[in-house]
């Protein structure tokens, strides 16, 4: 009887005895993963890529850090460590943080809203063809140019390749066409994809589901959406004017024809910094997520939380100028950019303060996810502390340019960001594959994780306070810097062997994993009320919810939500 | 656990969402009105900043035909979506057509316009700043002119060979939204290279 009122409680319906499925052949099953449009597989191959691209990318990160632990050191070449860092930038950036974001998104967010798929299926799988495709792109400049162990052409301008450095003059050959397509493509890819969630969220949720009952993480999603379309397409134009100025002969950023380099840095930043919220808006809705279910306490301040998030958004195309304190663009833009900058802590204290109030008081369980959630907590803080410093202008000045910025972005995007992906991971994993992931592994992981990245980022700042440039391939004993650059080099190799475990973890955790069962952690939101992993059309019948936590209601029926919102 | 039934909140109205092509569509304008934005700041930014001529006062006409022949095309394309919602399809087809034609002309006097520069006055993308800017920026827009066609092509054979019906108004209506924006975008690419820029 229950059954016609919630389309929840026919989650029991699902057969769920194990069948004795043929097995499949190897090219069946690759054909399966190529052609498939839905959602759950889509968002498992965006992981798996950008994993993949998470474990070059930190290789990268270790060259670099293997070359600067000593002074005069010879490990690389002043070209490769070059490459190394615009790789290892770019790889970061457009091929691990946003694909593994648009992953989560993909699998999670029609699964949240009671939806069986996404708004356009097949734009989904052409999206994510295509960044795929972008990613590979900018590691086929590997081949060619001088060799495999000079890292071949790959291009060598910094992640936001400032002009004129990219002009045909100053880097001749084809690393940077390779750089502008890649990143091109996977912008392309990065807009279809956030059109397809921003439009699933809109019109896609099942009934009962308002706008205002919507788990936090779908409010998040939509923002970052949103926000990838208006700041991924300026990236979009600006790299077709780089493509047109290196192909056809136009002028836009070249000086000698009166073209500007400013406009570059413009137009990157335009698109760079709200990109740093694009990846984060989507940490921030993990956590909102996973707070809330392991301090058993509905999240605290659920609007501040949605007009904090659509806050952040706004504000953050406003300030992209704080990263260009240095060029000179007089007092009046300068003083604007700081403020913009210093306006968008409100909003980011808002959200630090809900957490803390859920947190508080609540029946605090330290599983995996919650140890990785608190990390993410204090370390975002303290990011969030240096980026107040950075903006500014006259404490920039000082030290833009110098590894006290390396160490304040890595706080956010490993510290913060990093921190939260693992959290997701450890949290989803058992939905997506039915088993839980290692506790104990969980556990060195996070240790591990926790004193690699203090170890090399926290020390980071000291040689940029000591004046030590970034990307410089090599530097003089005697300055103060050895020691310091030591410790970040051994950190960074702590981190990489907790990554190691992690990865170990998750192939292990899939055949040895405990059996998970539809609900282990005893959460709230509609994608536990489906089996593990769901079936291929998400739920049997069509949810209906009537609050924002719609399995509480279920749980308990005497004392549901909706009498409280 | 579901043994106990649930009451439904009382609050419940009946569930009418969005429709997702018409918000698909609005997100692609919002991303290439963000495209545009690029290019029109990039061509504000360098007007009057070539080092060489030609300079747009120079060689740069105001294409006042082929504008109303676009601008128009908006409305016969609107009336066609009006004739197929009263499932009036000869008229829809008529309709549909003129604005094929009312684009094409349009696209014709763009070439037009572009050999003229080109092999009249010399000025190439590689001219100068003004060169870069204006074949740029207009041809961004040239181009979107070139898919909206494609796709107005498509639904006039579909029209002709009797595929179209009146339940198929709505897709008609998102494509035409996509037009309105193209037109949209010309209005302002008009003012700012043929009216400030000159
Ligand atoms: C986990 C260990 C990591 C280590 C040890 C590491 C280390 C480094 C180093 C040494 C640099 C070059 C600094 C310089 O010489 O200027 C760098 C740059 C950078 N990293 Fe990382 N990184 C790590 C993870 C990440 C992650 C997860 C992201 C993004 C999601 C990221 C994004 C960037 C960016 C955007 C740059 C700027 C590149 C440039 O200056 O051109 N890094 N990192
Ligand atoms: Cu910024």
């Amino acid at each position: 009887m229950a059954d016609s009122v919630s389309g929840l409680s026919s989650v029991e319906a699902i057969d769920l005895t194990p069948v004795e499925k043929p097995r499949q052949l190897f090219l069946e099953v690759l054909y399966d993963w190529v052609t498939t449009v839905d959602h759950k597989k889509i968002g498992l191959m965006y992981i798996a890529y950008s994993l993949t691209f998470l474990v070059i990318g930190g290789i990268e990160a270790i060259v670099m850090r293997i070359q600067l632990a000593v002074p005069h050191n010879t490990f690389v070449s002043p070209e490769v460590f070059n490459r190394m860092f615009t790789l290892h930038g770019t790889t970061m950036v457009f091929f691990v943080g946003m694909p593994i974001l648009f992953g989560f998104g993909n699998y999670l967010v029609p699964l949240m809203i009671g939806a069986r798929d996404m708004a356009f299926p097949r734009l989904n799988a052409f999206s994510f063809w295509i960044s795929a495709f972008g990613g590979f792109l900018l590691y086929y400049s590997f081949i060619g140019g001088s060799g495999l162990y000079g890292a071949g052409s790959a291009p060598d301008v910094g992640w936001f390749a400032y002009a004129p450095l990219t002009a045909k003059v100053f880097s001749p050959g084809h690393s940077t066409d390779y750089w502008t397509l890649s990143i091109l493509l996977s912008g392309i890819g990065s807009i279809g994809t956030a059109l397809n969630i921003v439009v699933t969220i809109i019109c896609m949720r099942c009934p009962g589901m308002k706008l205002n009952r919507m788990p936090l993480l779908s409010w998040l999603y939509l923002v970052t959406g949103s926000m990838v379309f208006i700041a991924v397409s300026p990236l979009t134009a600006a790299q077709i004017m780089l493509m047109l100025d290196r192909y056809v002969g136009s002028h836009f950023f070249d000086t000698q024809a009166g073209g500007s380099a400013i406009l570059w840095m413009h137009f990157f930043w335009i698109f760079g910094h709200p990109e740093v919220y694009i990846l984060v808006l989507p940490a921030f809705a993990f956590a909102n997520e996973i707070i809330p279910v392991f301090s058993r306490k509905a999240i605290f301040g659920y609007p501040a939380m949605v007009a904090a998030s659509v806050g952040i958004g706004f504000i953050s195309l406003s300030v992209w100028a704080h990263h260009m304190f240095a060029v000179g663009m007089g007092a009046g833009a300068n003083v604007f950019f700081v403020f913009s900058t210093m306006i968008i802590s409100v909003p980011t204290g808002i959200k630090i303060f809900n957490w803390l109030a859920t947190i508080w008081g609540g029946k605090i369980r330290f599983a995996s996810p919650m140890l990785f959630s608190v990390g993410f907590l204090f370390q975002f803080l303290i990011a969030g502390l240096t980026g107040i410093m950075l903006s500014v202008a006259p404490f920039d000045w000082q030290l833009t340019g110098s590894y006290f910025v390396v160490a304040h972005f890595h706080y956010v995007l490993v510290g913060a960001i990093l921190f939260m992906i693992f959290a997701a991971f450890y949290y989803w994993y058992p939905k997506a594959t039915g088993r839980m992931m290692s506790e104990r592994l969980g556990k060195w992981h996070f240790w591990l994780m926790v004193i690699g990245f203090h170890m090399t980022f926290d020390f980071m700042h000291i040689p940029g306070l000591l004046g030590m440039p970034r990307r410089i391939y090599t530097y003089e004993p005697g300055r103060g810097w050895e020691i310091w650059n030591l410790i970040v080099s051994v950190g960074a190799v702590i981190q990489a062997i907790a990554t190691l475990i992690f990865v170990y973890n998750l192939v292990h955790s899939y055949y040895k994993g405990e059996v998970a069962g539809n609900d282990p952690w005893d959460a709230w939101t509609l994608e536990w009320s489906t089996a593990s992993p769901p079936p291929s059309y998400n739920f049997a019948t069509t949810p209906i919810v009537h609050s924002r936590r719609p399995l509480w209601d279920i749980k308990h029926p005497e004392d549901p939500d909706w009498n409280y919102e | 656990m579901s043994t106990i039934p649930i009451t439904p909140d009382p609050s419940d109205e009946p569930w009418i969402l969005p429709d997702r092509g018409t918000i698909g569509m609005a997100c692609l304008i919002i991303a290439e009105s963000a495209i545009f934005v690029i290019f029109v700041v990039a061509y504000i930014f360098y007007m009057g900043q070539s080092l060489s001529g030609p300079t747009p006062r120079q060689v740069l006409e105001l294409p006042i035909f082929t504008t109303i022949c676009l601008l128009s095309s908006s409305f016969t394309l609107h009336w066609a979506v009006v004739a197929l919602r009263k499932s009036k399809l000869g008229a829809f087809n008529a309709w549909l057509a003129t604005t094929v034609v009312l684009g094409a002309i349009f696209l014709i006097g763009t070439g037009m316009e572009w050999y003229h520069l080109i092999y009249v006055d010399g000025l190439t993308i590689q001219t100068n700043l003004f060169g870069t800017t204006f074949y740029s920026l207009v041809g961004l827009h040239a181009t979107h002119v070139i898919v909206g066609l494609l796709m107005l092509i498509a639904a006039l054979i579909f029209g002709l060979t009797g595929h179209v019906t009146e339940k198929h108004a709505h897709r008609m209506d998102v494509l035409s939204l996509y037009w309105h924006f193209v037109d949209a975008v010309w209005v302002i690419v008009f003012t700012v290279v043929y009216v400030l820029g000159r």
